[in-house]
């Protein structure tokens, strides 16, 4: 089902947790809410499900106006952060409790609720562990009886709240690709929350990065890598370098050096360039952005060297394949191969 | 090599432990303490009360007067008990659950009765049902007596053990915030459905634990319903007054047979607390998330 959010605000005694924000969800799509903490992600997230209701705006369910209806009327599943699992009960009866609860005229009978909740641990991979309680699991596997336990309802849409932050690394990387093909097999709109690029990167189909209460871009992980519409987005999505440069002649200048790329349509005066430490050139000529080494690192199989531009203390990161000769120089000049160019604060 | 470090081992203490002799005089202080102060009292209300037979025993028991004490202390803590049950949720459900203007002054004023002398709080009632009162008159013009009757017992009673279920489980509620319930309503169930599936089996062992005290509390209490009940025998006396009575009559032997039973009960209670807290200390302390 498809689901737009349409213009809405939310204040919590004065504060201000979401401006004025509008987006549309598209019906079978994994969409991932992306922002540091504070950004509004998981208030933008209740609100959809109705756990909180907004100060102004709308929420559509397809064409009905959901608004107006309750938390159970939406008929969403739900994932908490921590699990939220009913810790005196099993895990069968933990998947089954929505069926349970519901009224006489539409609760299945009760073989038909062993069966489907049976079947959904199953879908889990936790066939086995019906009778345990919560308390005998493993972070992960309470991950998935939550999963589980959302499905059971056959929900419109699924909503996920940072499902993996608790989760070890390991644990986070091989349970999302699990996600990616339980999405895949039972295509349900799912919208999850996290502040873990890599994780939205990764997973989504789409992503919409929040910062302060409002999104700042909504779009596929390439192109919002690829072309990210503000300082804010280059910054948080994937590494970057910074660099505050002039724009003159219709090129950009540091430190009264011109150094190789054209300005573009920028207007002339400060601006802000923006790159990517791995999408660089090492380069010869004069005209190029040359800096001291001040640390050099090796991360893995890369080397990260922080140079200092200019005279005015500037530090941008560039990475080097680990074993490049460049890596034991004092001196380094490179040109960014692909970058972005935004005004002055 | 091996010896050495045997002898390094045996010196070896943990640094927050004292020497064995400072260990003993401690353990020894406070065993004493406790017996001279607890246990003695104790053997001295089941030694007076059997002093002159099992059988003076029970006809002190017997007696007519005790009966209508007990069943009296029975009806109270039974009314007064489940009313501060009902008390304590609203309460803590409200404080734990949500956001709400004057929630530090309500969790203050739940304390009140611990920190009021429950002379003070009796009096309190009969100020507001006396004769000289505007309630207490108008009531009466209805036939309802409160004072020196059994509604002024049970009210009295309701105050003084008004914080124990609440004061046990706010915090645990507080503990467990409001996630599972959440996860409930999302699931579909109605408000009712989450407060008996979900709410209630969370806080069941902490809220036993504060009903055993609460009720623990009802039946002995001794201050607050000595100034209301009037101590009408057979009529307005509960078990504490009654003993008190008795005592004051020179009829140690009764009065101790009587006291020996609220002893009982307070074992009892002992026994059941410590085994809640041995078995959910967890659940009763704060929620195991």
């Amino acid at each position: 089902m498809e689901v737009r959010v349409q213009n809405v605000r939310k204040e919590f005694d004065r504060f201000q947790a979401l401006h004025d924000v509008s987006l549309d969800i598209r019906s079978g799509e994994l969409i991932a809410l992306l922002g540091p903490s504070g950004s509004g992600k998981t208030t933008l997230l209740r609100l959809i499900a109705g756990l909180e209701t907004p100060t102004a705006g709308k929420v559509f369910f397809g064409d009905t106006d959901a608004s107006e209806k309750t938390v159970q009327e939406r008929n969403i599943g739900f994932v908490f952060q921590h699990y939220a699992l009913f810790r005196h009960m099993t895990i069968l009866e933990n998947i089954s409790f929505g069926l349970k609860v519901r009224p006489r005229s539409s609760r299945p009978p009760a073989g038909e609720i062993r069966r489907r909740a049976m079947e959904l641990l199953d879908l889990v991979q936790l066939s086995g562990l019906e009778k345990r309680y919560p308390n005998q699991l493993s972070g992960g596997q309470r991950q998935r009886v939550a999963l589980a336990r959302a499905l059971a309802i056959e929900p419109a849409v699924l909503l996920l709240d940072e499902p993996f932050g608790a989760l070890d690394a390991q644990v986070r990387r091989e349970l999302r690709k699990w996600l990616r093909e339980i999405h895949d097999r039972t295509g349900h709109t799912t919208v999850f929350v996290t502040h873990d690029q890599e994780e939205a990167l990764e997973l989504s189909d789409r992503l919409c990065v929040m910062s302060q209460g409002k999104i700042e871009q909504v779009g596929t992980p390439d192109s919002v890598y690829d072309h990210p519409t503000s300082p804010f987005v280059f910054g948080f999505i994937g590494e970057s370098s910074e660099l505050p440069v002039t724009v003159e002649n219709n090129e950009l200048w540091v430190g009264g050096r011109a150094i190789g790329i054209p300005a573009g349509d920028a207007q002339p005066g400060e601006a802000r360039l923006f790159f990517r430490p791995h999408d660089i050139e090492l380069v010869e000529a004069d005209a190029s952005l040359a800096g001291v080494v001040s640390t050099s690192r090796r991360v893995g199989g890369t080397r990260r060297v922080e140079l200092e531009i200019g005279g005015g203390g500037h530090h941008v990161e560039v990475d080097l394949p680990f074993d490049h000769p460049a890596g034991e120089k004092t001196r380094l000049a490179f040109r960014p191969r692909r970058w972005k160019l935004f005004p002055a604060k | 090599m091996a010896t050495k470090l045997r002898a390094q081992t045996k010196r070896r203490r943990s640094p927050t432990s004292e020497r064995r002799s400072v260990q003993l005089l401690m353990i020894g202080i406070a065993v004493a303490f406790m017996a001279v102060v607890l246990v003695l009292p104790l053997y001295a209300v089941f030694h007076e009360a059997f002093s002159k037979g099992v059988w003076a025993f029970f006809a002190a028991l017997g007696e007519k007067d005790a009966q209508a004490a007990i069943r009296l202390t029975l009806l109270v803590a039974a009314i007064a008990v489940p009313l501060n049950v009902v008390f304590g949720l609203a309460a803590s459900w409200a404080i734990a659950k949500f956001e709400f203007k004057g929630k530090a002054f309500l969790i203050t004023l739940i304390d009140l009765p611990f920190s009021v002398s429950p002379v003070i709080s009796g009096l309190v009632y009969v100020l507001l049902f006396g004769a000289g009162s505007f309630l207490g008159p108008w009531l009466k013009g209805y036939g309802i007596e409160v004072l020196f009757a059994l509604p002024g017992i049970v009210l009295a009673t309701i105050f003084v053990t008004f914080p124990f279920v609440a004061r046990e489980l706010i915090p645990l509620m507080q503990d467990q915030g409001t996630g599972d319930e959440e996860a409930a309503l999302s699931l579909g169930a109605n408000g009712w459905q989450t407060f008996w599936r979900v709410t209630i089996p969370n806080i069941k062992w902490g809220l036993l634990y504060g009903v055993l005290l609460c009720n623990a509390r009802a039946m002995g209490e001794f201050g607050a319903v000595a100034v209301v009940s009037g101590k009408i025998r057979g009529q307005t006396t509960t078990m504490p007054l009654q003993v008190e009575m008795l005592y004051n009559e020179y009829n140690a032997s009764a009065a101790f047979a009587l006291a020996s039973l609220l002893a009982l009960l307070a074992l009892v209670t002992l026994v059941l607390k410590s085994a809640l807290e041995w078995r959910f200390g967890e659940e009763i302390a704060a929620g195991d998330h």
